[in-house]
C-alpha cells in the first residue's frame, strides 16, 4: 500500500521552529523552514543532518514550501538554502516573499550586530536565497514537477499567510501553517474547500482554549484608550513590528475616524515602515471591508497615525504610542515607558503575551515596584492592561477547519502536547479520523488507498451502457466485462477481443464440463424431455432449446444424457458451459443435482 | 407547404396594406411590418450557410413582431428547423419560438403540438433544452389548460432520463412550474408513468450533477409555492444535500428544509444515534445553525436570513444560538459579557481591569467540553463574527425577528447587538441600531449596556448618531444613574455636534416622558437649585439648557410634584419654551398659571371632531363659490376674495386639511385674477387709452401661469381631473396671453404663430384629458372645443375676437377635491439664519455650506430638489444635490443633507446670501403625457412629441440668510 510519511524536525509537540517533512508519492517536501525563539545555540535551526549527514539537500528535497514570514516559520531560510545548501524550488506567497527578507535582515542584525554571532548568515547570503523563491498566488495549481502540484489558500493569521495543498496523484496533503478562522480588522478568515486530503497537518496553539467574541476584545481595548485619552493621558502601547501591530493601527485609526478624535497617534519608524508600505500594496491580501474600500481610502494610509520621534515622548497632553518591542524588554518601548511610568494618568496596554523575566511579565503580575539598571527603582504608576489579539484559531476554529475539509487523517504540530493530546481525543471522537501528534524527529506513516485512474475503451463503454438500464446509476456499481491492459505505465480497459487483437492473440475457449448422475428409471430421451420441461418451468425468461440431436441448450450450456454401464437407472448428465456462463452453469449443475422432481412427465 | 405558406404570408401583407388607408396616415409605418415574416422566410431561403442564417434570426429578434402575424413567423420558423442541420441556429430557433409565445395578445396553443413533435426528433441536447425552454413559457402562457399541462409534464417525464444536465434541468424545472398541484386521483389510472410529482422530483435528488440536484430543489420549491403540500418524506432527504460540496445545493437545501420546517414543525423527527425525538422544526433550526457556519458565504447569508423566520423554534434551542462556552487551557473562562453582568451586580463600576482577572477559574472536564456545537449552538455568535459583512447584516436582522417575538431572547442578545455597534462596516453598525431599536419594547438597558451604547454618540456619521438617538427615545433604562448618564453623553453630543440639537432635545424629551420617576431626584441637581441660596439665571439661549429644561418639562408633565422643585426662572422659562419649541414641551398643570392651563386646553381641545367640521367647513366654502354662474356677476369677486381668506386660514388651523385648503386657494385666486383681468370696462375702451390696465392683466395671465404650475406640481394626490382643471385654467390664462397680444403688438407674423401655438394647445388638452371632457361642461374648453373647426380656419384676428367672448362668457369650473391632497414642503434646519458671524473665506476660493432640510410629501427629490443661492448682486445658482444626500426617515419625508459650495470676489463687508430649496418640474415628466402605457410598438416613434416641455422651478421653502464674507486673497 502507498504510504505518506510524516516527520517534523521542528514544531513537534512544540511551538516555534515549524518545519515538517513530507514525503508523499516518492516526493519530498519540507514545510516552513523556522528557527526557534528560545535557543541561540544550535538548536534553534531544524536539524537538517536528519536529512543528510553531509552534502547538499537538493538532492533529497523536491520543493519547500514557506507559510508566512513569521520568523518561527522561515527564519532558517538563508541558512538551510546558503549553509546547509538548497538550490532546488522555494515556494512563497507574494507578500511574504516581500515581506520576509526585511525580517530575516532585522534577525541577522540583532544576532550579528548586537550579539556579536559569527558564522552566521549574511545579507547577500538572504538575497541569493530570496532569489531561488518562486512566488505564489491563491488558488493557484502550481506544478512543481509533472507529478507534485501545490496550491494555496487564504489563512488569515498575518498578511499573505497561506495553507498549502500538496497533491501527488490523488494523494494529497494539507499544511496549514498558522491560521485565524475569525477575521479581524485587517485580514480575512481562513478558508479551504472540501478538498479531502488524506492528512490535515494542523497548527494547535489554542487547542484547549475557546476565546471570546473579537467584539468584546476591541470594545474594551477602544474604550480603555478612548477614556484614558479623555482624562488627557498618554497610552504606550508595546507591539512588536508586524502582523499585530497593524491590526490595531486600522482599529485606532478607525475609531479615530468615527469619534472625530484629535490625540495624536504615533507609530515608531524603522521597520514598520517598510513593512507598511507593503501592507498598503497587498490589498488584495487583506478583508472585506479593507478590499471594497481601497479605491477611495487606503485604509492604511494612515490619517491620524504619524511617524514618532524620540522627542515627541515629552509633549504635553494625550497621545498614542505605538512602540517596539512588544514585551518592553529594551529598546524605545522601555524607554518611554520609564519615562511616563509615574503618572497615574497614563495607560500601557500589553497586547501579546510577555516571556517571564521581562518587564512586561512583571507589570503584568501586578509588580508595581521596578528594578533597573543600577540600583534605581521605578515606581510605576500608571494604568497596567493586558489585551490579547492572538491569530491563531482555536479549538473551535480548528474543528470548523477540519470540518471545512474533511481530511481522512489529521496531525497536529505547533502546539503544547499536553494541549494537544487533549484536542487529539476531540478530533477523534466527533470525525472518528485518526489523529496523530508526532514528536520532532519521530515519523507518523499513513497508508493511503488511492484510486488508480484506467482509460476505459468508448465502445466498450457504449456496449455495456447498452446493455445495462438507460442512465448509470452512481450509487451502485455495475459489473462489466473487459480486459485490463498495463502497457508503459498506463492502465487501459477494453473488450476482450480488442485485447486479443492488440495483443496478437488467438482467442481460446474455456468450458466448463462435468458430469451429474441421476436416478431416473425412463429412457434417455424421455428423461431428458423431463429435464427439458423442469428447467423451462424454473428458468424462466432464458431460451432453452430442445434439439433433436439429443440435447438441451439452455443459453450456450449444452446438456446430454447417457445411460450409466452398470445401472441403466442411473442417467449420467453431461454439463457443458463456457466460462461466460459460469454463474448460469453452476446454477444449473447444483439443481440437477437435486434430482428432477417427481411430477414431471 | 412552403408554397403555402408563401401565399399565407403574402395575403398576410396584401390585407395589412388596406389598413393604413382606413386610418389615419400616421400609422403608415406598419406598412412595413408584416411584410416581416416574408422578409425574414426571404433572408432564410437565401441564406446560404449556417452563419447567415443566424446573423438574420439575430437580427430579426432585435424587432418585436404584432400578434396577429406571430403564427406566421413561427411557421416560418419550423419549416426552417425542420430543413436545418446546424444545431446553433435551430437553438436560436427555439429560443426564438419561445420568445415568440410570449408576445401579448398571441395564444400559443397552436404551436404546441409542432413543438412537441420537434423534441422527438432533436438529437442535440442543448437544443433539446432549448425547446423544452419553449415550451416552459408556452406552459406558463397557459395556465387553465389541464390538459396541455399534462401533455407538457408528460413530455417532462420523458425526457427526465436524458444524459445531459441541461435537459435534466428544464424538465425539472416543467415539473416544476406546471406539475399537478392538486394531485389528480383520476389521471393514476391513465398510465402507470405518472407517478405522483413529488417523488419523481426527489428521484433526482441525487442525481450526479450539482445543477441538476439544484434544480430538482428548486422545482420542489416552486411546487411549495404553487400551493402543493411537500411530503414530510422528503425532510430526510433534504437534509442530506445540506453537506453537499455545491454550494448552489446546500443554498436551496437550506430553503428547503426551511419550507418543511415551516410545513410540519410539530413532527416529531428521531435524533440519530439516540433514542430521543424532537420537534421537526426544533431539528431543522439546528441543522440550519449549523450552515452559518458553512465555508460558502452565500450559504451563510441564506442560513442567517432564514433562521430569522423559524419563529416556532423552543426557546431553549433560540437561547443555544447566543451560547458560546469559553475556555483556556481546558479551564472553564467567563466571557467579557458574563464578566460585566457580575461587575455591574457586584455594584463595582470601575473597569480598570487587571491582568489575569479574566484568569480562568474552574478546571474542565474534558468529556463535557463539546467544540463541534451540536445544533444551534453558537450559531449567531458565528454569524455576528463572520467575515463577510452580507452575513453579519443577516444575523443581525435574523436576531431582531427572533428577538421580537421572544421577549426572554430578546434579553439575552442585547450584548451581542450592542457589541456590533462597534463593526467596521457602518451599515452594519446602523443595522444593528435600528434592531435594538425595534425590540426595545422588551428590554431594559443595564447601566453598563447603556454606557456601550451611548460610547456611539460619538460617532462622526450623522445617520449612526441620529438612529441612536431614536433608539434613546424608545429605550426603557433601570436607575437614576443612567438618566444621567444618557444626558450627560447626550449634552456631550450636543457639544461635539451643534446640529444634533433637535435630534437630541427630541430625544430627551422621550426620555423624559418615559422615565418620569427617575427624573425626579434629579430635578435639584439637573437645574442646579439649592435649598438656601439662589443661583444664577442659566443662559437662555444654551441648548444644552434648553436640553435639560426639554427633559425636566416632559417627567413634569406626568409627574406633578415635580414643579414644586423649580425656582422662578425656571417657570418663566417654561412659558417661553412653550411657545417657541411647543413641539417639545408639552403643556403643565403648574400651580397658579391659570392663564397658561386654560391656553392649553384650548390648544389640546380640538380632537377629531375638529378635522370632520374643518372639511365640512371646506366643502361648504368650496359648495358656495360654484354657485358663482358668471364671472361677471355682482359680489363674485368679493366672494371669491373672502374664501380664499378663509381657506388660506383654514389652512393654518387645521394642518391635516392644509393641503387641501392651501389647494383650493391657490385654485380661487387664479379665478379671480381671472376675474379681474376680464372686467368689461377694460375691453371696450380702445387699445391706446388702456395701457395700464392692459400691463396689469399681462401681469395676471403671468401669474396665472404660474400658479397652475405649483398647482400641478406642488400638490401631491391630485387625480387626473384635478389636472385637467389645473389644465384648463392654464388655457384660460394662455388665451387671455394671447388676447393681450393681439391687443397690443401689431405684427401680424407673431400673431399667427401664437395663435397657432395657442390651437396646438388646445389639442393637446383635448388629447390628454379625453376621458375629463365631460366633466367640463359648458367650460371654457367645452366651448372652444365646439368652435374648433371653425377656429382652425380663420384668420387670427377672428380668432382672437372669438376667444374673447369666450373666455368671458365662461362659467366657473367648479372644483372637487381628491381624497388627500398633500402640499410638499421643504425646512431649512440648517442654516438657522441666527448667525451673526460671517462665513469668512478667501474670494475664488469655495467654502462649503451645510444644509439640512426636511422635505415634506415631495416624490421623487432626487431628480426634482434643487437648491438655489442667490448673492446680494442677484447672481443666482442652482445646486443639484446628489442622490444619496437625501434620506429617508418615514414616508413621505425626506431629509436633505448636503453642503453647497459658494464662491464669490471679494467684498468689502459681509453680507447675506440667501439659500433656498427649488421644486423643478418638467410638464413632459407628469405621468399624464402617456395616459394608457402604449405598447411597445413602431408607431410610439412616429408620434409626434406630446408636447414642448415646459421646465421650471418653484421654490418651495422660506428663504434663509446666511452671512458671508469673501475677502480678498493676500498677496
Amino acid at each position: 500500500m502507498p504510504e505518506i510519511k510524516v516527520t517534523p524536525l521542528g514544531a513537534g509537540q512544540d511551538v516555534g521552529r515549524s518545519c515538517i517533512l513530507v514525503s508523499i508519492g516518492g516526493k519530498n517536501i519540507m514545510l516552513d523552514c523556522g528557527m526557534h525563539m528560545g535557543y541561540n545555540d544550535d538548536r534553534r535551526f531544524p536539524d537538517f543532518s536528519y536529512i543528510t549527514q553531509n552534502g547538499r539537500l537538493t538532492d533529497f528535497l523536491d520543493c519547500l514550501i514557506i507559510s508566512h514570514f513569521h520568523l518561527d516559520h522561515c527564519g532558517a531560510l538563508p541558512y538551510m538554502s546558503e549553509m546547509v545548501g538548497y538550490d532546488g524550488p522555494i515556494y512563497m506567497t507574494h507578500p511574504t516573499k516581500a515581506i520576509c527578507p526585511i525580517l530575516l535582515e532585522d534577525f541577522r542584525k540583532i544576532t550579528v550586530d548586537k550579539k556579536g554571532e559569527t558564522n552566521f548568515f549574511t545579507s547577500q547570503m538572504i538575497k541569493d536565497c530570496m532569489k531561488k523563491v518562486i512566488p505564489l498566488n491563491l488558488h493557484q495549481t502550481v506544478q512543481v514537477d509533472d507529478e507534485l502540484e501545490i496550491k494555496a489558500y487564504y489563512a488569515g493569521h498575518v498578511l499573505g499567510a497561506a495553507m498549502v495543498h500538496i497533491k501527488v496523484g490523488s494523494e494529497s496533503v494539507v499544511y496549514t501553517g498558522d491560521y485565524n478562522m475569525t477575521p479581524d480588522r485587517h485580514l480575512g478568515a481562513a478558508w479551504i474547500d472540501k478538498c479531502r486530503p488524506d492528512i490535515l497537518i494542523s497548527e494547535s496553539t489554542y487547542a484547549t482554549t475557546i476565546r471570546d467574541s473579537k467584539r468584546c476584545r476591541e470594545r474594551d481595548f477602544l474604550k480603555k484608550v478612548h477614556e484614558s485619552i479623555e482624562r488627557g493621558g498618554k497610552v504606550l502601547i508595546p507591539v512588536f513590528a508586524l502582523g499585530r501591530a497593524q491590526e490595531l493601527c486600522i482599529l485606532l485609526e478607525t475609531f479615530w475616524e468615527r469619534m472625530n478624535l484629535k490625540a495624536p497617534i504615533y507609530f515608531s519608524t524603522g521597520l514598520t515602515e517598510k513593512a507598511n508600505h507593503y501592507y498598503k500594496l497587498f490589498i488584495t491580501w487583506t478583508n472585506q471591508k479593507i478590499r471594497k474600500t481601497f479605491v477611495q481610502r487606503n485604509m492604511f494610509e494612515f490619517k491620524h497615525i504619524k511617524a514618532f520621534d524620540r522627542s515627541y515622548a515629552d509633549n504635553p497632553g494625550p497621545m498614542v504610542v505605538f512602540a517596539t518591542p512588544g514585551m518592553l524588554h529594551a529598546g524605545q518601548s522601555l524607554q518611554i515607558f520609564k519615562k511616563w511610568a509615574g503618572n497615574e494618568k497614563n495607560m500601557v496596554i500589553m497586547p501579546g503575551y510577555c516571556v517571564q523575566g521581562t518587564i512586561g511579565h512583571k507589570i503584568l503580575n501586578g509588580q508595581r515596584k521596578l528594578e533597573m539598571e543600577g540600583r534605581a527603582t521605578l515606581d510605576v504608576k500608571l494604568q497596567v492592561e493586558y489585551m490579547s489579539f492572538s491569530a491563531h484559531a482555536d479549538a473551535k476554529g480548528i474543528m470548523q477547519l477540519i470540518r471545512m475539509a474533511e481530511p481522512r487523517n489529521m496531525l497536529l504540530v505547533h502546539g503544547e502536547a499536553v494541549k494537544m493530546e487533549f484536542l487529539k481525543g476531540k478530533i477523534e471522537q466527533e470525525f472518528s479520523i485518526d489523529c496523530y501528534m508526532p514528536a520532532n524527529g519521530e515519523t507518523t506513516t499513513v497508508t493511503t488507498n488511492p484510486s488508480v485512474p484506467v482509460d476505459i475503451s468508448l465502445n466498450l463503454l457504449k456496449r455495456e451502457m447498452a446493455l445495462g438500464g438507460p442512465l448509470p446509476d452512481p450509487k451502485k456499481p455495475r459489473t462489466m466485462h473487459g480486459t485490463l491492459i498495463m502497457k508503459e505505465n498506463s492502465l487501459k480497459l477494453v473488450s476482450s477481443e480488442q485485447a486479443l487483437k492488440e495483443l496478437g492473440l488467438n482467442e481460446h475457449q474455456l468450458r466448463f464440463t462435468c458430469h451429474v448422475q441421476l436416478q431416473d428409471p425412463h429412457s434417455d430421451a424421455d428423461t431428458l424431455h423431463r429435464i427439458y420441461t423442469h428447467l423451462k418451468s424454473v428458468l424462466k425468461g432464458y431460451t432453452i432449446q430442445h434439439l433433436p440431436d439429443g440435447t438441451v441448450i439452455v443459453e450456450s450450456i449444452v446438456i446430454k444424457v447417457s445411460s450409466s454401464a452398470e445401472d441403466s437407472n442411473t442417467k449420467v448428465l453431461l454439463l457443458s458451459w463456457s466460462y461466460q456462463d459460469e454463474d448460469l452453469g453452476s446454477f444449473l449443475s447444483s439443481l440437477l443435482k437435486k434430482g428432477l422432481p417427481s411430477g414431471i412427465c | 407547404m412552403a408554397a403555402h405558406l408563401k401565399k399565407r404570408v403574402y395575403e398576410e401583407f396584401s390585407k395589412v396594406v388596406q389598413i393604413p388607408h382606413e386610418e389615419t396616415p400616421a400609422k403608415k409605418l406598419r406598412l412595413s411590418k408584416p411584410s416581416k415574416s416574408a422578409a425574414l422566410h426571404i433572408d432564410l431561403c437565401k441564406a446560404t450557410n449556417s452563419t447567415d442564417a443566424l446573423q438574420y434570426l439575430l437580427q430579426f429578434a432585435r424587432k418585436p413582431v404584432e400578434a396577429e402575424s406571430v403564427e406566421g413567423v413561427v411557421r416560418i420558423l419550423l419549416e426552417h428547423y425542420y430543413k436545418e442541420t446546424d444545431n446553433s441556429v435551430r437553438l436560436k430557433i427555439a429560443s426564438l419560438l419561445g420568445l415568440l409565445s410570449k408576445t401579448q395578445g398571441f395564444s400559443p396553443d397552436c404551436i404546441v403540438d409542432d413543438a412537441i413533435n420537434t423534441l422527438s426528433n432533436e438529437k442535440s441536447h442543448q437544443v433539446l433544452a432549448q425547446l423544452l425552454e419553449t415550451l416552459l413559457v408556452i406552459g406558463t402562457q397557459l395556465p387553465e389548460s389541464p390538459a396541455l399541462r399534462l401533455r407538457l409534464v408528460e413530455v417532462a417525464y420523458k425526457h427526465l432520463s436524458d444524459t445531459y444536465f441541461g435537459v435534466r434541468n428544464k424538465c425539472l424545472q416543467l415539473l416544476g412550474c406546471l406539475g399537478m398541484v392538486d394531485a389528480p386521483l383520476g389521471k393514476e389510472n391513465e398510465g402507470a408513468g405518472l407517478r405522483d410529482v413529488q417523488s419523481i422530483i426527489s428521484d433526482y435528488f441525487g442525481d450526479q450533477d450539482p445543477r441538476v440536484r439544484t434544480a430538482a430543489l428548486k422545482a420542489m420549491l416552486q411546487l411549495h409555492e404553487r400551493g402543493m403540500k411537500i411530503h414530510q418524506i422528503i425532510y430526510d432527504q433534504a437534509c442530506r444535500l445540506l453537506t453537499d460540496d455545491y454550494e448552489q445545493v446546500r443554498s436551496a437545501a437550506v430553503q428547503m428544509v426551511w419550507v418543511l420546517s415551516q410545513l410540519y414543525p410539530e413532527s416529531i423527527v428521531p435524533i440519530p444515534s439516540s433514542n430521543e425525538e424532537i420537534r421537526l422544526v426544533d431539528d431543522a433550526f439546528g441543522k440550519i445553525s449549523h450552515m452559518v457556519s458553512d465555508g460558502s458565504w452565500m450559504v451563510r447569508v441564506q442560513a442567517a436570513k432564514t433562521l430569522g423566520s423559524m419563529l416556532q423554534v423552543s426557546p431553549h434551542f433560540l437561547e443555544q444560538t447566543l451560547d458560546k462556552k469559553l475556555m483556556s487551557d481546558l479551564r472553564r473562562k467567563r466571557t467579557a459579557h458574563e464578566r460585566a453582568k457580575e461587575l455591574f451586580a457586584s455594584g463595582e463600576f470601575s473597569s480598570g481591569r487587571k491582568w489575569a482577572d479574566d484568569a480562568p477559574k474552574e478546571k474542565l472536564d474534558t468529556n463535557t467540553v463539546n467544540l463541534i456545537a451540536s445544533g444551534a449552538c453558537g450559531a449567531f455568535v458565528h454569524g455576528l463574527e463572520d467575515e463577510m459583512f452580507e452575513v453579519r447584516i443577516a444575523a443581525v436582522e435574523a436576531l431582531c425577528q427572533l428577538a421580537r417575538s421572544s421577549p426572554s431572547f430578546a434579553e439575552k442578545c442585547l450584548d451581542f447587538l450592542v457589541d456590533m455597534f462597534n463593526d467596521e462596516i457602518e451599515e452594519v453598525r446602523l443595522q444593528s441600531i435600528h434592531v435594538l431599536r425595534e425590540i426595545s419594547t422588551h428590554i431594559t438597558l443595564r447601566e453598563d449596556q447603556l454606557d456601550t451604547v451611548l460610547a456611539v454618540l460619538e460617532d462622526s456619521s450623522r445617520d449612526i448618531r441620529e438612529a441612536l438617538h431614536e433608539l434613546l427615545c424608545y429605550t426603557n433604562v433601570s436607575t437614576k444613574e443612567c438618566i444621567q448618564l444618557a444626558l450627560l453623553e447626550l449634552l456631550k453630543n450636543l457639544n461635539k455636534y451643534p446640529t444634533d440639537r433637535n435630534s437630541v432635545w427630541k430625544c430627551l424629551k422621550f426620555l423624559g416622558s418615559r422615565h418620569p420617576t427617575l427624573v425626579l431626584p434629579l430635578v435639584p441637581e439637573l437645574l442646579s437649585t439649592h435649598p438656601y441660596f439662589d443661583t444664577p439665571e442659566p443662559d437662555m439661549d444654551d441648548p444644552a439648557y434648553i436640553a435639560v429644561l426639554v427633559l425636566v418639562f416632559n417627567a413634569a408633565k406626568s409627574c406633578p410634584t415635580m414643579p414644586a422643585l423649580f425656582s422662578d426662572h425656571t417657570f418663566r422659562h417654561y412659558a417661553y419654551l412653550r411657545d417657541s419649541l411647543s413641539h417639545l414641551v408639552p403643556p403643565l398643570r403648574l400651580p397658579g398659571r391659570k392663564q397658561v392651563y386654560g391656553l392649553d386646553s384650548v390648544d389640546s381641545g380640538p380632537g377629531s371632531g375638529s378635522v370632520e367640521s374643518a372639511q365640512l367647513f371646506l366643502q361648504q366654502s368650496l359648495n358656495r363659490v360654484s354657485t358663482i354662474q358668471n364671472l361677471e356677476a355682482p359680489g363674485a369677486q368679493d366672494l371669491l376674495d373672502l374664501t380664499t381668506r378663509d381657506l388660506l386660514r383654514l389652512g393654518e388651523l387645521q394642518t391635516e386639511l392644509a393641503g387641501a385648503a392651501d389647494f383650493c386657494a391657490t385654485y380661487l385666486r387664479c379665478q379671480l385674477l381671472l376675474m379681474k383681468a376680464l372686467q368689461e370696462k377694460l375691453w371696450n375702451m380702445a387699445v391706446p387709452l388702456c395701457l395700464k390696465q392692459n400691463v396689469t392683466a399681462t401681469a395676471a395671465a403671468q401669474q396665472i401661469l404660474e400658479e397652475t404650475y405649483k398647482l400641478e406640481f406642488l400638490y401631491s394626490g391630485l387625480e387626473s381631473r384635478q389636472v385637467a382643471t389645473i389644465h384648463h385654467v392654464r388655457l384660460q390664462a394662455k388665451a387671455l396671453q394671447l388676447v393681450l397680444t393681439a391687443r397690443t403688438r401689431q405684427g401680424l407674423d407673431l400673431l399667427i404663430g401664437s395663435c397657432e401655438k395657442f390651437l396646438q394647445d388646445v389639442e393637446s388638452f383635448q388629447r390628454l384629458f379625453l376621458t375629463e371632457l365631460p366633466h367640463l361642461q359648458d367650460s371654457f374648453v367645452d366651448k372652444l372645443l365646439e368652435l374648433m373647426p371653425r377656429l382652425s380656419s380663420c384668420k387670427p384676428v377672428e380668432l382672437v375676437k372669438i376667444l374673447q367672448t369666450t373666455l368671458r362668457q365662461s362659467g366657473l369650473l367648479q372644483l372637487r377635491l381628491p381624497e388627500q391632497i398633500h402640499r410638499a414642503t421643504a425646512t431649512i434646519i440648517e442654516p438657522t439664519g441666527e448667525s451673526d458671524n460671517p462665513l469668512r473665506f478667501t474670494s475664488g476660493l469655495v467654502v462649503a455650506l451645510d444644509i439640512d432640510a426636511t422635505l415634506e410629501h415631495v416624490q421623487d427629490p432626487q431628480n426634482t430638489v434643487k437648491v438655489q443661492v442667490l448673492y446680494p448682486d442677484g447672481q443666482s445658482h442652482v445646486i443639484h444635490p446628489k442622490p444619496g444626500d437625501f434620506r429617508k426617515p418615514g414616508p413621505h419625508r425626506h431629509r436633505l443633507i448636503t453642503q453647497v459650495y459658494l464662491s464669490h470676489t471679494a467684498w468689502t463687508e459681509p453680507s447675506q446670501i440667501e439659500v433656498r430649496l427649488l421644486l423643478a418640474y418638467s410638464s413632459s415628466s407628469t405621468s399624464l403625457t402617456s395616459p394608457s402605457k402604449l405598447g411597445w410598438s413602431e408607431s410610439l416613434e412616429s408620434l409626434p412629441p406630446a408636447e414642448a416641455a415646459v421646465e421650471g422651478t418653484i421654490p418651495f421653502s422660506k428663504a434663509v440668510k446666511v452671512f458671508i464674507m469673501p475677502k480678498p486673497a493676500r498677496r
